[in-house]
């Protein structure tokens, strides 16, 4: 159970948390970008083995949305951001 | 040696003490003709095809651990063809077909059995969307069957049939030809006859870097020194995206634990797979006598091959709501296997964005059903440079053209 330190709330139980995938930014505007970067900003992640930053909503709790740095190996959060 | 009668006989006669080695363990060469990164079982067919079909002359099988101690050895070995789009069903009963041979062509026992795989619909929206499913795979060709609440009764009598159950059941539908395979039994056959056809399998080596000379791979570094390949193959599952970074480029893949359990042993109770629509588990019970079930991912990024307490739980609850017999069983054992996610739930097969290096990753929840086709079209892109029209639809380069095969939502069922 993964113990998530919400930066509004504090310390939550895993189960009231959604993972939101992979920070990303938008390229634009969208009649300069090609295929291949819209492709790149849709579906290519770095899905990273250790420390990864990722989006996650405190869905059952503030509703509010962050970003963790978590290690994908030993599940440990290394940080916590506000947007 | 052939496995046979005779030869368990005169291995018996003798005390068990003189059977040969299934395979040697020789030193890595320097230099290979195709090398395979990842000895489950999707590597160890590939090399056997690249060796049987294609006569490709030195071939290594690299993997990091030992054979078949990844996802070959974590997945609930269920084997069936029921998908949604022709791409699919062309790849998917490919790896059935070749399934139904498989141990008389490797002369090692699979222990295929198909007993049927069976889906159980909980509400009329469940099984009018059944009917639409079991419309698109029977023009596909594929042996699906629509159940009456009362078949499924006659052929799962374990299933909740209370008149207080929480998820209702209205009917199901079936592949016949679908049910499990041994799964160590799929690694260890390609294995013996992969080094039989003179492939090296080097266990305990890890590949650390890509050599790439002008855009094109030329050698791996290893943890057991480098070597120079004319080609080389990435069948890593998980760990795709740790290796494509090495190589260069991205994936459109997440990595996910994917848990799986097992009972303590009992007597034959199930003799089918069954799934749920409603709680996603599947479960079917071993020659052991272990109920093997599982459900749905852990649904953040993990490469951690054990899986975290709520999602077990949910798992447990979702398997005992569907058959609360099975309530005073213990558990047994638990793990995870490290899946590699598409968006749409479909493989990456062919062409890397590096020349000369070839993929077969992304199969997600459910590569074990597909280890013959994963290692024959692997196979074939080495070999040719080229897909195989069977692979063709399910290139990398769908995610920039939007040809995505979306089985996620196309056969709605867990994988």
């Amino acid at each position: 159970m993964l113990l998530i330190p919400c930066p509004w709330c504090g310390p939550r139980a895993e189960p009231e948390f959604s993972y939101g995938g992979e920070p990303v930014i938008r390229p634009g505007p969208a009649e300069s970008v090609t295929d291949a970067d819209w492709a790149d900003y849709l579906y290519m992640r770095s899905n990273e083995k250790g420390a990864h930053r990722e989006n996650w909503c405190h869905t059952n709790g503030c509703g509010q949305w962050f970003t963790l740095t978590r290690d994908t190996v030993t599940h440990a959060i290394l940080s916590a951001e506000k947007p | 040696m052939r496995y046979s009668a005779t030869s368990l006989l005169r291995q018996g006669l003798a005390g068990h003490r003189a059977w040969p080695a299934a395979w040697r363990s020789p030193p890595l060469q320097p230099r290979y003709d195709a090398v395979i990164v990842g000895g489950g079982g999707h590597g160890l067919a590939a090399a056997y095809y690249l060796a049987k079909r294609h006569k490709v002359g030195r071939i290594a099988v690299l993997e990091r651990g030992w054979l078949g101690g990844g996802n070959t050895g974590r997945n609930t070995t269920i084997v069936r063809s029921n998908y949604f789009f022709p791409q699919s069903v062309a790849l998917y009963d490919f790896a059935l077909r070749q399934y139904e041979q498989l141990s008389e062509e490797l002369n090692y026992n699979i222990m295929l059995s198909q007993r049927g795989v069976f889906y159980i619909g909980h509400s009329d929206h469940d099984m009018e969307m059944m009917a639409r499913a079991v419309n698109a795979m029977q023009i596909n060709g594929i042996d699906t069957e629509l159940l009456s609440a009362e078949q499924v009764r006659a052929e799962l009598p374990l299933a909740n049939f209370g008149p207080d159950a929480r998820y209702p059941i209205h009917g199901a539908f079936v592949q016949r030809r679908g049910g499990i395979a041994r799964h160590d039994a799929v690694a260890w056959g390609y294995a013996r006859a992969a080094d039989g056809l003179g492939v090296d399998i080097i266990q305990n080596c890890e590949v650390t870097g890509f050599i790439i000379r002008s855009g094109k791979v030329i050698g791996l570094e290893t943890t057991r020194g480098p070597v120079s390949a004319g080609a080389v193959g990435l069948s890593p599952s998980g760990h795709c995206g740790v290796l494509a970074a090495k190589a260069g480029f991205r994936l459109p893949i997440t990595s996910y634990a994917l848990q799986a359990m097992v009972s303590e042993p009992i007597k034959p109770v199930l003799h089918a797979v069954a799934s749920s629509w409603a709680t996603g588990m599947y479960i079917s019970q071993s020659d052991k006598g272990e109920l093997v079930f599982g459900a749905g991912l852990d649904l953040y990024p993990s490469y951690a091959q054990r899986g975290n307490l709520p999602t077990t739980q949910t798992i447990v609850a979702g398997m005992l709501e569907i058959f609360p017999a099975f309530r005073r069983l213990k558990l047994l054992r638990q793990w995870a296997g490290i899946v590699d996610v598409p968006w749409d739930y479909s493989p990456i097969l062919g062409p890397s964005p590096v020349g000369n290096l070839y993929l077969n990753c992304g199969w997600g929840t459910g590569g074990f059903k597909a280890t013959p086709a994963g290692g024959y079209f692997l196979a074939h892109a080495i070999a040719t440079g080229a897909h195989h029209p069977i692979s063709a639809p399910f290139d990398l380069g769908r995610f920039a053209t939007g040809a995505l095969i979306d089985e996620a939502a196309g056969a709605g069922i867990t994988h």
